[in-house]
């Protein structure tokens, strides 16, 4: 059904290669998240999916059959763009209705998927409002109906909470994962937020310099980052790195561990250190410590700490929590 | 303008400006529907009695009227359809990327800056004449044979002209609302399943409705008074084939030296711009909503 395989797929602009040959297996009912630096190349892969632009070698296979000379409207697939890009002029059932219009479908068939759509997306409503006479959230939802009415194969989303402010963008995540669970179709969403990553995805591929750095689980990502740059780039704050001797100690060039696998004290511990900036959020607490002879290392404590700037604290790594990595940045297991 | 003193205040300010348009609009006009109730002729300039409104009945009564009426409108409806209409199609192919787009974007700008006089000269000498002229030429080497376009089809020949002044005025108002359309937008049409007619006939043109309005409003006014192209091609001959409400007004004026009766011809033809100006907004003014 909704499987989409890449196959060593290429994408250069004029001389320089955005996507290096990357190779992908999506299944059926999947959702798969691109998360990556902003510039790595996930819209443009994306795009290169949809048909929206062309590879320049490779082979995209959609559902089994080879898709890469495709039109994008014969690839059955639908996108949801960042902008929206609704149609400014139509109401929104004409915006939803347009898809199915286009596909030549009688007007009672179209009115039943625009009032099923409707419903799913509580838009029932706005039917009749123009674009411009909508919220963000509902703008977003009538994207999302345009793109659901065609019964694709597979759902593109590219960054589509990036305009939407904090609260709405935690509601429309749970809405989007709602969806999904109703829909049980493939969705490929890309974003640089690595929360929404994580508490959305399937399977996570995360992407560098257009290459893929490592696909497998969120949990799978966390705790076995293949890499020092997945290891980075996944989890929030930021995991530490320490190079130098206290690697070595370890038998590797750079070991990272996440502030949340540090004990603190006040009397005794592996790593001494001043306390700098501590970051307070009611649950957790984040302390910035300036530890001697090595480097700034952040700590995950719970709410109430008694800690002041310029304070001394022992830091602890968890032994079994230490990611280690050679020179080349690769995770030693 | 929040409080009553800045209001007061801006009042003040704009007063002499508005005066002086007032004053500007007002004394031409009423100058005019003076002059439009007297029997003036500039035969017998001393001797003016006040006569009505038999310069209005004379002039509408006048058969050369209702031909001119007609005339006008056809020379307006004629020249918006070609420029319309071409006017978009060019921006279409002006907005595609090719070798040399800037240099035939600015090709395409060129008749605009011709005056309407030499415009109109060198579409009379060097292009209609069913002698020399390019087009006769080629249309002797097509094998159709040359036309004598201002013998036998003269209003047609003036709305080509008009035409050829006015499509560059369209074409870069419609390039320009044509390239604010989002790129985005054409994608998702694609990926909805719209072909490229599709695209142009659902996104591209109600995102150009605005500015089709804007081409149609301000040339309708220009259009109205065309006269220039007239006046050195054909003199709203032969007969009164080519004689539009402009062209009448100044002929009763000048040719027959009647200043009451050009000047309620004057009064005429505001009136009808009015007319038209009120249909218009009436058909197509929606579109300006934002
Ligand atoms: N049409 C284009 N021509 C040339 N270069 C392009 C074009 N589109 C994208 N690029 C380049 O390709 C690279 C990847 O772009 P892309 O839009 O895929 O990044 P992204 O990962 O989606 O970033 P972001 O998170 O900021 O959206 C960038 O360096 C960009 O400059
Ligand atoms: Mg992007």
């Amino acid at each position: 059904m909704g499987n989409i395989t890449l196959d060593k797929v290429s994408k250069s602009f004029g001389a320089t290669n955005v996507i290096q040959s990357v190779d992908l297996d999506i299944e059926d009912g999947e959702f798969v998240v691109f998360v990556g630096p902003s510039g790595c190349g996930k819209s443009t892969l994306l795009r290169l999916i949809a048909g929206l632009e062309d590879v320049t070698s490779g082979r995209i296979m959609i559902d089994g059959t080879d898709a890469t000379g495709l039109a994008p409207a014969k690839r059955r697939l639908s996108m949801v763009f960042q902008s929206y890009a609704l149609y400014p002029h139509m109401s929104v059932r004409q915006n939803i209705a347009f898809p199915l219009k286009m596909a030549g479908d009688d007007r009672a068939v179209i009115d039943r998927k625009v009032g099923d759509a409707a419903r799913i997306l509580n838009l029932t409503d706005y039917l009749d409002r123009k674009p411009r006479q909508l919220s963000g959230g509902q703008r977003q939802r009538v994207a999302i109906g345009r793109a659901i009415v065609r019964e694709p194969e597979a759902f593109l989303f590219d960054e589509p909470l990036s305009n939407l402010d904090a609260a709405l963008r935690v509601n429309m995540r749970l809405e989007i994962s709602e969806l999904h669970q109703q829909l049980k179709t493939t969705m490929i969403y890309v974003t640089h937020d690595q929360v929404e990553a994580m508490t959305m995805a399937d399977k996570i591929v995360v992407l560098s310099a257009g290459r893929i750095e490592q696909v497998g689980s969120p949990l799978d990502l966390y705790k076995r980052p293949a890499n020092r740059f997945v290891a980075g780039f996944i989890g929030s704050p930021k995991m530490n790195f320490v190079e130098g001797s206290e690697a070595g100690r370890y038998g590797a060039a750079v070991i990272g561990i996440r502030p949340e696998h540090l004990a603190i004290s006040t009397t005794e511990g592996a790593w001494r250190g001043t306390v700098g900036v501590s970051e307070q959020l009611g649950s957790d607490t984040f302390l910035h410590v300036h530890v001697d002879g090595i480097d700034t290392i952040t700590a995950r404590t719970g709410g109430e700490v008694v800690l002041d700037h310029g304070d001394t604290v022992f830091l602890t790594p968890q032994p079994d929590k230490i990611h280690k990595f050679d020179a080349q940045g690769m995770a030693i297991r | 303008m929040a409080t009553l003193q800045t209001k007061s205040a801006a009042r003040m300010m704009m007063a002499p400006a508005v005066i002086a348009l007032l004053i500007w609009m007002i004394v031409p006009l009423s100058l005019t529907l003076y002059f439009s109730t007297l029997n003036y002729n500039l035969f017998n300039p001393a001797e003016t009695p006040f006569i009505g409104l038999m310069n209005y009945k004379f002039f509408l009564s006048d058969p050369a009227f209702l031909t001119a009426l007609r005339n006008t409108l056809a020379l307006v409806a004629g020249v918006l359809v070609i420029t319309v209409g071409g006017g978009i199609l060019l921006a279409l192919l002006l907005d595609q990327e090719f070798y040399g787009v800037t240099i035939v974007r600015l090709l395409v700008i060129a008749p605009f800056f011709v005056m309407p006089t030499v415009a109109a000269l060198v579409w009379k000498n060097m292009m209609m004449n069913p002698v020399y002229g390019v087009i006769g030429q080629f249309l002797n080497w097509v094998g159709i044979g040359a036309i004598d376009w201002f013998s036998n089809a003269p209003l047609t020949a003036i709305i080509i002209i008009v035409a050829w002044q006015w499509l560059p005025f369209a074409t870069l108002i419609l390039l320009t609302a044509l390239q604010s359309l989002s790129e985005e937008q054409k994608e998702a049409a694609e990926m909805d399943g719209a072909g490229a007619l599709s695209i142009f006939w659902y996104i591209t043109l109600p995102h150009m409705a605005r500015a089709i309005t804007v081409v149609i409003l301000i040339q309708t006014i220009f259009l109205l008074s065309i006269f220039a192209e007239i006046y050195v091609t054909t003199s709203g001959g032969p007969g009164l084939q080519t004689t539009n409400i402009p062209y009448l007004v100044y002929s009763q004026a000048l040719l027959q030296f009647d200043v009451g009766g050009a000047s309620a011809g004057g009064v005429v033809a505001v009136v009808l711009a009015n007319i038209v100006a009120f249909f218009l907004v009436r058909l197509i003014g929606k579109n300006l909503d934002a």
